[in-house]
């Protein structure tokens, strides 16, 4: 007699574990969702020789000084038509992570007016990723620490979960 | 009339049949042709095979990461290649890739980059008409 109560709480209380995980997991993927670049323009030029950044990693100061000086961009030149530089500079800025509506996760612990060029050198990107392994970072399939895809298998979608 | 519309329709279907995208790419040869004549009045024709050695061949001008094109287009032409970022390059191959070499500006823009990374300088309209034969014939 006691199973017809006990089964169906049983059952009850499993949906509710079930859901409080899937819940949980789904804030977490939040935390780590930054909406991928939706131009297309931006997407071709950028996304040709690395993943095309989000442009939610970087104060819009950051990507008004990467786009004034493409000719040295990380060591080479991916300079672009005036044209193409100002469409692809005005998308980046009007979505960086401070512009108005954003606040980027990914900016805690900049100071203000600070612009910088390498997403890896943000505080938080540090702190996140402090447990990599020095020798994870010089394998042949990572090569470069551009290389997000290489561990976030979703990154061109906008996840950069822990994987 | 109906032979007429026999060849009419003969016609057409040639059309339909022709690769979409040779135009382009011979209007590109072209302009190389005309360009490699005019840096040298001896200049006959491009060759595939100098444009192979061009794509596997070690340089020392350019960049140490990238001595060969092969460095990140890969030894197979017919085959993905990969930037030093982590992202995958088309074939450059026209056979793997039927769309490639079809639009001048971007041919234009991706050789002054890739010429200035691994040679150390712009390629000339000669190397860059060999390069395009090689990968056009395979």
């Amino acid at each position: 007699m006691k199973t017809h109560i006990i089964r169906p709480l049983a059952v009850g209380v499993a949906a509710l574990v079930v859901t409080a995980v899937l819940l949980g997991r789904a804030q977490a993927g939040d935390d780590e969702f930054y909406p991928p670049v939706t131009d297309k323009l931006t997407l071709q030029e950028c996304g040709s020789c690395h993943l095309a950044f989000p442009p939610s990693m970087l104060p819009a100061a950051s990507w008004k000084r990467m786009m004034g000086d493409l000719q040295h961009h990380f060591g080479d030149d991916a300079s672009l038509d005036a044209a193409t530089t100002a469409a692809i500079t005005r998308y980046l800025t009007l979505n960086a992570g401070d512009a108005p509506g954003h606040g980027s996760k990914l900016l805690r612990g900049l100071k203000a007016g600070e612009a910088p060029l390498r997403i890896t050198e943000l505080p938080k990107w540090v702190r996140e990723h402090r447990e990599v392994p020095k020798t994870d970072w010089t394998r042949k399939d990572v090569s470069s620490k551009a290389n997000c895809a290489a561990c976030h298998i979703d990154a061109a979608k906008g996840y950069f979960e822990d994987d | 009339m109906t032979r007429f519309r026999q060849s009419f329709v003969l016609l057409c279907a040639a059309a339909l049949g022709m690769p979409a995208f040779a135009g382009e790419r011979e209007d590109l040869i072209a302009r190389y042709t005309a360009e490699a004549r005019a840096a040298d009045p001896a200049f006959t024709a491009f060759s595939a095979a100098r444009g192979e050695a061009l794509h596997r061949d070690r340089h020392a001008g350019g960049k140490p990461d990238t001595p060969a094109c092969t460095s990140c287009h890969g030894e197979d032409a017919r085959a993905a290649g990969r930037t030093r970022a982590g992202k995958a390059i088309e074939p450059m191959a026209v056979s793997a890739s039927p769309t490639r070499y079809t639009d001048a500006a971007k041919v234009e823009k991706w050789f002054k980059r890739n010429c200035t990374e691994v040679l150390g300088r712009e390629c000339t309209a000669r190397e860059k008409g060999d390069w395009l034969a090689w990968m056009m014939k395979q």
